[in-house]
């Protein structure tokens, strides 16, 4: 993740800014300049809760070199309540109990670090409500 | 009266027992839990640092203060465990929280009171009345050296404060800083773990600045140990801030809520503003209270400060002290610890 496109990514990553779609109500995240749902170009900006639900999860045994001290971790696509899904990693908890239907908060985190020397990249995490 | 429009904490969930340490280096639990007064301590997660942590206590300021973030015109983030040696901690967090970008930022460092000092100024400049509102914060994940009597205390945590003269939940009735050149605990730069003289750390560092600025702020304010309903002091371990507490006057009532460490560890700059933090979670409207911090190298910032009747409406808006050290925790083996303090090194 190169750092400009880290810095471009700020508002979603650090404060879940997302945007609904001032035709069909669709809450997109991160924002978009058209609406894949109805293709509308208006959009009103919204703060997504710091909370939602476990959609589906999986469990990474073999990760990518960044995240290899972290495995076995819990990846999961989480709803929050206006709608909008991430994936994102859900911690502090044993990841194999990390399934559809669990509640979480989501917290502020360090996502990765670019490699001994680079920046360190923060975005959020799921956690047990 | 300017004083504390919002607080807010955060404790890690991970937590090491002092036996599963004690037990790496063949050393008696039992000893170590009944000299240092410890049970255990949080652990940082990989994902875990000064900045994630003053994000989530900062969160909880801004909820129960209810106030703008745009409105806070600097923040102050105290902790000697920055993750970036040069690039502020302040600026993450900022951009997290909603704040700015019309605001100024600094990271402060001070050994284990870098969060008072952080408080200190920016209680300063809500008084001057050159910002409306003011986020100081103590955060750090405390490093400890593998076998050293530190590793027994080392642990993460922070509180996140915000100072505005409306609304205030705790008024500052005065405050007291008193600072001396006293090498009693150091980390030199490019060094991984800090380095401390031992039992010089007590008598000529830790109690001599802890007492004399709590009796300095008594004195000042013509109030005695009997006048406060709490009191906190920084603690680098169980034994030193009860020792300081009761030389000073005060009684165990008035010391165990604030007296964290035993089952948190030793936040090092969020230490005393945690246990405020514990406190403010139960003070009552015209608790007085004295926080008194200690800072190695070294110094001590007291405060004194007033509940108001406003405390009590704020204190369910976002997570307790309490309710983070009771809570939900996960117990790790001193192998996870070892790997989640990054002691061991993998291949590139």
């Amino acid at each position: 993740m190169p750092s400009p496109r880290y810095t471009r990514e700020i508002p979603a990553r650090y404060r879940l800014e997302a945007a609904r779609c001032s035709g069909c109500s669709k809450v997109v995240f991160p924002i978009r300049r058209f609406c894949p749902s109805c293709r509308g170009e208006e959009f009103e900006k919204l703060t997504l809760s710091r909370k939602g639900k476990v959609v589906t999860s999986t469990v990474v045994h073999v990760p990518p070199d960044d995240f290899l001290m972290e495995a076995p971790y819990a990846m999961a696509v989480v709803e929050t309540p206006e709608g909008a899904r991430l994936m994102t990693q859900v911690v502090d908890c044993d990841p194999s109990a990390v399934l559809p239907g669990m509640d979480v908060a989501l917290e502020f985190r360090l996502i990765r670090r670019e490699g001994h020397s680079g920046i360190l990249c923060y975005g959020h995490k799921g956690v047990p409500a | 009266m300017a004083g504390i429009a919002g607080y807010g904490a955060y404790v890690p969930r991970k937590r090491i027992r002092t036996e599963e340490i004690a037990r790496q280096w063949g050393k008696d639990p039992g000893a170590i839990e009944r000299g240092l007064l410890l049970e255990e301590k949080s652990v940082p997660g990989f994902d875990e640092d000064t900045i994630t942590i003053s994000v989530a206590a900062g969160h909880g300021a801004i909820d129960r203060s209810g106030v703008d973030p745009q409105r806070i015109g600097a923040l102050y983030i105290g902790s000697e465990s920055h993750p970036y040696a040069v690039k502020p901690s302040g600026t993450v967090v900022a951009e997290a929280l909603g704040i700015g970008p019309e605001v100024h930022i600094a990271d402060f460092e001070f050994a284990c009171k870098a969060g008072t000092e952080a408080m200190f100024v920016a209680l300063g400049l809500v008084e001057a009345g050159r910002v409306e509102y003011a986020m100081a914060i103590g955060a750090d994940t405390s490093q400890g050296a593998p076998d050293d009597a530190l590793e027994f205390s080392a642990s993460a945590g922070g509180a996140a404060y915000i100072f505005g003269v409306d609304h205030v939940v705790a008024e500052v009735v005065e405050t007291y800083s008193y600072t001396s050149d006293t090498p009693d605990f150091w980390r030199r730069e490019g060094e991984f773990y800090p380095r401390h003289g031992g039992r010089f750390t007590g008598q000529p560092a830790y109690f001599k600045h802890v007492l004399t600025a709590s009796r300095a702020i008594m004195e000042k304010t013509g109030l005695t140990a009997d006048d406060f309903a709490y009191a906190v002091f920084h603690m680098p371990n169980g034994k030193f801030p009860l020792t300081a507490g009761k030389q000073l006057g005060f009684r165990k009532e008035q010391l165990e809520t604030g007296w964290v460490v035993p089952t948190m560890g030793n936040t090092y700059s969020g230490s005393s503003p945690t246990g405020l933090a514990a406190i403010l979670d139960i003070a009552k409207p015209g608790d007085l209270i004295l926080i008194t911090s200690f800072g190695s190298g070294a110094g001590s910032d007291s405060f004194v400060l007033r509940a108001t009747d406003r405390l009590p409406e704020v204190q369910d808006l976002a997570p307790t002290v309490c309710s983070m050290l009771e809570g939900s925790r996960q117990y790790v083996t001193y192998g996870e610890y070892a790997k989640f303090r990054e002691k061991i090194i993998a291949n590139d």
